[in-house]
């Protein structure tokens, strides 16, 4: 198995590769993951992890610049359906659009775009930063969140949400002045709003069921 | 909901804690990564380091302690002290830190906050604000300023304007320290902590002066802060996170606790103990 954690110039990338480490050693399993901006190393990993923290703009651009980068996720993740994991910014990568400084398209891959939280108490900080509640309403029995209970904290950071427009894919969502998405996902991919690799125990549980999880192709 | 965070904060100097921690099990008192682990294990929110020295030549000191707990906390982690240019925060973050804490340079050069917030995004950049009530206390028209060189240094910067200015830059956080309380154990400058809390966008962490547990219930209650900081009554063992957790929750405060306690997994949990 190897894991690669895609590097496009956005954020920290060695928490999320600590992350991954520890929960691969935590599982016994001797699981390769590197962090790189090789777009074959993406077609030959078993699972790709998409971070990313910053502008929504910013990010996709980088993204793009990242010579065949983006034309390796489709091939891996769309057409191959390999388990995709995408994280933050990297989640919100996948809506149809996001409206962060300026209109900007985005991979198009779960439908929804990525718009500015605006909590209905005016008390209620932006960004929306630290740990938050985990609800599940439904899809409780999603291999990725097993394990993981309503009511469950996880350590969010950011200034805005996705919406997505189809309820199914909304798998866990939590509550900061009106409803925000926290773990979205359809077939062989799954983001998540918050940060796995800073949510201690439950961080390390979902990462590793991402490790483990195969995903019907 | 979301939690009031409760972070407890390291003085960290020559890569070893200046200010022991009283943990019963703690084999080595001076190590950072050890406390790191514990405070971890004890639910700790979020841990805050402060290289307190920061001379030049012990920043590689602090990169090898940072990436060390890395390796072993899955918690958010702020770096302060010393941090002067962009590569100096990139290096930080790579060595496994989420947030650079920024003073001294935000004085000097309030540019480098927007600069790096618009580099590494402002999650990651969090703008530390000591500041001591300079007159009119006690009165709607008090008046705070912002100092440097741990309380030494005054800059004439109205600490709550100064605040609106760097989160407009791009701060995605202010942490304030009540200088004016800083070791007295007499309580966070809840007039200060309020007008700054109250006059942002942005969290603010409260820090300076917590003595009692009354103090951190204080501090979000009245001061409106987002997140408590903490150092000494943590390190000596007068409470435990826990406590402090408990003791929140029982005055209405929304705390996280027992960060185990949803986890299904035994693995995950014996690891704890």
């Amino acid at each position: 198995m190897a894991v690669a954690i895609i590097d496009y110039g956005s954020g920290n990338l060695r928490s999320a590769a600590k992350a991954f480490e520890r929960a691969a050693r935590d599982a016994g399993r001797d699981i390769k993951i590197e962090v790189t901006s090789d777009p074959e190393k993406v077609l030959s990993a078993t699972h790709i992890v998409l971070p990313g923290v910053g502008a929504y703009g910013d990010c996709i651009q980088n993204l793009r610049q990242c010579d065949g980068m983006v034309e390796a996720l489709q091939q891996a993740v769309i057409r191959e359906r390999r388990p995709f994991l995408g994280i933050c910014v990297g989640m919100q990568l996948m809506a149809t659009a996001g409206h962060e400084f300026g209109d900007h398209e985005g991979l198009g891959w779960i439908e929804g775009d990525v718009v500015a939280l605006q909590p209905d108490d005016h008390r209620l900080k932006v960004p929306h930063m630290g740990w938050n509640d985990l609800s599940f309403t439904k899809n409780r029995d999603h291999p990725v969140l097993d394990g993981i209970n309503d009511g469950a904290h996880a350590y969010f950071v950011h200034s805005f949400h996705f919406r997505t427009a189809a309820p199914a894919e909304l798998l866990s969502h939590t509550q900061y002045g009106g409803t925000v998405a926290a773990i979205i996902g359809r077939d062989n991919i799954i983001g998540t709003q918050f940060h796995p690799e800073k949510s201690q125990a439950t961080g390390l549980r979902l990462i590793t069921n991402f490790l483990n999880w195969s995903p019907a192709t | 909901m979301l939690k009031v965070r409760i972070i407890p904060c390291l003085d960290v100097d020559n890569g070893r804690v200046v200010k022991g921690v009283n943990f019963v099990d703690l084999v080595d008192a001076g190590d950072p990564v050890e406390q790191a682990r514990l405070y971890d294990q004890a639910g700790a929110d979020e841990l805050c380091f402060l290289d307190i020295t920061a001379s030049s030549d012990n920043r590689g000191t602090i990169l090898d302690v940072v990436a060390q707990t890395a390796d072993e906390c899955f918690m958010p982690l702020t770096v302060g002290g010393g941090v002067r240019t962009l590569d100096d925060i990139r290096n930080l973050l790579l060595a496994g830190a989420d947030k650079a804490s920024v003073m001294t340079t935000a004085v000097k050069n309030p540019e480098f906050v927007r600069q790096a917030a618009q580099k590494f995004g402002s999650q990651c950049i969090v703008v530390a604000i000591d500041a001591k009530s300079v007159s009119g206390e006690g009165t709607e028209h008090e008046k705070f300023e912002v100092f440097t060189h741990g309380g030494r240094k005054e800059t004439g910067i109205d600490a709550v304007q100064w605040a609106q200015r760097m989160a407009e830059y791009g701060a995605g956080e202010i942490l304030l320290t009540s200088m004016d309380r800083d070791g007295t154990k007499s309580g966070f400058n809840l007039p200060l902590t309020r007008a700054v809390s109250d006059a942002v966008s942005i969290p603010v962490i409260a820090s300076g002066g917590v003595g009692t547990l009354d103090h951190l219930v204080k501090g979000v209650t009245d001061g409106h802060a987002s997140a408590v900081l903490a150092a000494s009554i943590f390190h000596f063992g007068t409470y435990t996170v826990g406590e402090a957790k408990a003791y929140m929750q029982n005055a209405g405060v929304p705390v996280r606790l027992d960060p185990s306690t949803h986890i299904a997994d035994n693995a995950t949990r014996q690891e704890g103990q």
